[in-house]
C-alpha cells in the first residue's frame, strides 16, 4: 500500500517534469517561429480582439468593484489614524502595484486562457491543426504564435484598464459617496506614485502574467488527448496552473521589486 | 496511361513502442490512378497514409513520392512536396472559425501572393467542381457531413496537387452523398491528371471506382489486383471483407478462456 503511493508520487513527479520540459520546448518554438505573427499582424490583432477585447467587460465591471471595495476598506482604516485625505494613495497603489496585474491576469486565466485551450484542443481534435500541416502550414506558426503575442500585449493593457476603472471606483465611493476632498483625493495620489516605481513594475508584472497564462493555455491545448474529456481536462488545467503560476510568479516578482528594506 | 510510380512503398515497417503497426508493407500507386487501401478498422491503413504525407516516419523501408524518399526530408522540403499533396481528412477537418470559401481560399492566401480577384475565380472554380459554388459564403457547421467532406475535397485540391489521399471518404454519409463523393473522386482524378489513394473499408461503392485494390491485415498486405480481380478472389480473407461475413479469418469472437470455463459450468457441477 505504501510502496504503490510511493511508486504513484515518483510516477507523478517524473510525469511532471516530462511535461515541464516539453512545455519549455513547446515554449521556445513559439519564440522561434513567431516571424508570421509580425509579419502578417493581422493575425495577431484578430486574436486580440478573441482574448483581450472580448475580456473587456470581464474585467473593467470587475475593476470598478475591486475599486470601490477599496475606497470602502481604505477610508474605514485611515480614518482611525485621521489622514481620510490619503485613500487616493491607497486606492492606486493597491491597484497598480498589486490588485491591478493579480486580479486582472487571474480574470484572464479564467476568460482568455480556458478559451484558447478548449480552441486549440478542439481544433486538434478534429484534425484541423493536422490538415493544416499537411497544407505545408507550420500549425505552431499559423495558429499559436499569434495567440500567444495576442495574450502578451493583451494582457498589460487589460490590467492597465482594470487599474484605472479601480481608482474611478475608488473615487465614487471615496469622493463622491463620503466625501473626501476631491482635490486631496487626486493631489494625494499624483505626488505618491511614483512611474517607474510602481507603475512600469505594475506593466512589468503584467507582461510577465501575460508569457505564462498564455504558454500554459497554448500548451495544454496543444497537448490535450484528441477526446471530449482530455479537452475539458486540459481546459480545467489551464485555468488551475495559470491562476497558480500567477500568484507564484507575483511574489517572486514582488520580492525583487521590494524596497521597502533599502 | 502513364507507368511512372508516383508512391512506391517499399518493406515499410512502422509501430509505437511494443505495438507493430506496419510489417514489410510494398505498394505501389501509379500516376492518374484511383488506388484503394482496403482492410478492417485498426490494421495500419491510416498510418501508410501519414508515412506518405510525412507526419511520421517509417521505422523501416523508404516510402517516395514523386522520387522523393518522404521519410529523409528536412522540414522545408517536406513541406514543399506537401504543397504538391492534397489530404481529405476523415470529416473533412474543415477550419470552423472561417466560412467555406475562406477554407477553399486558405493555401492560395498561404502559399501564393495571387491577388484577391484570383484568388475568388480559382475558390468559385474549385467550389463549382464539387456543386457547392453556391455554399461559398455558409459556414461549416451549415453545411451536412456529405458536404463538408466536398468542401474538404475543394480544398484539398486547390493547389492543384499531384497526389490526393483520402481518409475514409465514405464514412457517415447517406446513399447520395456516396455516390456523389465516389463519382466526384473518380471524375477529379482523370479530369484534373491526380493521382488519389483512398483508405476505406467501404468496399461496394470504392470497387466502383478504383483502378487497383491493397487489402491490409494485421500490418501486411494480403491481396491486391484490380476491381475484377477483387471481386473474383478465392481468397477467404477478401471472401469475408466483400461479402461482410460475420465470421472467418477476421474472427468475430475476440480472443477469450473457453466459453464454458468462463462461464464455471464445470465448478458447478462439481
Amino acid at each position: 500500500m505504501l510502496r504503490r503511493a510511493i511508486e504513484n508520487l515518483g510516477n507523478r513527479t517524473v510525469q511532471g517534469i516530462w511535461r515541464m520540459g516539453f512545455a519549455a520546448r513547446f515554449f521556445f518554438a513559439v519564440l522561434l517561429h513567431s516571424g508570421t505573427a509580425f509579419r502578417r499582424f493581422g493575425l495577431t490583432i484578430r486574436e486580440m480582439y478573441f482574448t483581450g477585447v472580448l475580456s473587456l467587460i470581464i474585467i473593467l465591471v470587475s475593476g470598478l468593484f475591486v475599486g470601490m471595495v477599496l475606497g470602502l476598506q481604505g477610508y474605514e482604516t485611515l480614518q482611525t489614524y485621521g489622514s481620510e485625505e490619503a485613500l487616493g494613495i491607497l486606492v492606486a497603489l493597491s491597484l497598480v502595484r498589486e490588485l491591478g496585474p493579480v486580479v486582472a491576469a487571474l480574470l484572464f486565466a479564467s476568460r482568455a486562457g480556458s478559451a484558447i485551450t478548449a480552441e486549440i484542443g478542439l481544433m486538434k481534435a478534429t484534425e484541423q491543426l493536422s490538415a493544416m500541416e499537411m497544407m505545408a502550414v507550420d500549425p505552431i506558426a499559423r495558429v499559436v504564435a499569434p495567440r500567444f503575442w495576442a495574450g502578451v500585449i493583451s494582457m498589460p493593457l487589460l490590467a492597465a484598464l482594470f487599474s484605472a476603472m479601480g481608482i474611478f471606483g475608488g473615487y465614487l465611493v471615496g469622493v463622491q459617496l463620503i466625501g473626501v476632498d476631491e482635490g486631496s483625493f487626486w493631489a494625494q495620489m499624483q505626488s505618491a506614485v511614483d512611474f517607474e516605481q510602481d507603475i512600469l513594475n505594475g506593466v512589468i508584472k503584467s507582461v510577465v502574467f501575460g508569457v505564462a497564462i498564455s504558454t500554459i493555455a497554448l500548451f495544454e491545448g496543444y497537448d490535450a488527448p484528441p477526446t471530449a474529456e482530455g479537452v475539458s481536462g486540459a481546459t480545467t488545467r489551464t485555468v488551475v496552473t495559470s491562476s497558480l503560476a500567477v500568484l507564484a510568479l507575483d511574489f517572486v516578482l514582488t520580492a525583487f521589486m521590494f524596497r521597502g528594506l533599502n | 496511361m502513364q507507368t511512372d510510380n508516383l508512391v512506391e512503398i517499399r518493406d515499410v515497417a512502422f509501430g509505437y513502442s511494443a505495438r507493430q503497426i506496419l510489417k514489410g508493407i510494398n505498394l505501389v500507386a501509379r500516376r492518374g490512378q484511383v488506388v484503394a487501401i482496403m482492410g478492417s478498422s485498426g490494421c495500419g491503413k491510416t498510418t501508410l497514409l501519414r508515412l506518405i504525407g510525412g507526419q511520421i516516419r517509417p521505422g523501416q523501408g523508404t516510402v517516395r513520392v514523386a522520387g522523393q524518399s518522404v521519410g529523409e526530408l528536412n522540414q522545408a522540403d517536406l513541406y514543399r512536396l506537401r504543397r504538391k499533396m492534397g489530404m481529405l481528412f476523415q470529416f473533412g477537418a474543415l477550419f470552423t472559425d472561417i466560412s467555406v470559401f475562406d477554407n477553399v481560399a486558405f493555401q492560395l492566401r498561404e502559399h501564393t501572393d495571387l491577388p484577391e480577384e484570383a484568388i475568388r475565380d480559382l475558390v468559385l472554380m474549385k467550389l463549382n467542381a464539387v456543386g457547392l459554388r453556391g455554399a461559398a459564403r455558409l459556414m461549416p457547421a451549415e453545411l451536412s457531413g456529405g458536404m463538408a467532406r466536398r468542401v474538404a475535397l475543394a480544398r484539398a485540391i486547390a493547389l492543384d496537387p499531384m497526389l490526393v489521399m483520402y481518409d475514409e471518404p465514405f464514412a457517415g454519409l447517406d446513399p447520395i452523398s456516396l455516390g456523389v463523393t465516389g463519382n466526384l473522386i473518380r471524375r477529379l482524378t482523370d479530369t484534373l491528371g491526380l493521382t488519389s489513394l483512398l483508405v476505406t473499408h467501404d468496399v461496394q461503392e470504392s470497387l466502383k471506382i478504383v483502378d487497383y485494390v491493397y487489402f491490409v491485415s494485421e500490418g501486411v498486405i494480403v491481396a491486391e489486383g484490380t476491381a475484377a480481380e477483387i471481386r473474383a478472389s478465392t481468397l477467404p480473407y477478401v471472401h469475408q471483407f466483400i461479402h461482410g461475413e460475420a465470421d472467418g479469418p477476421v474472427p468475430f469472437h475476440y480472443p477469450a478462456p473457453a466459453y464454458a470455463e468462463d462461464l464455471q459450468l464445470g465448478g458447478r457441477r462439481a
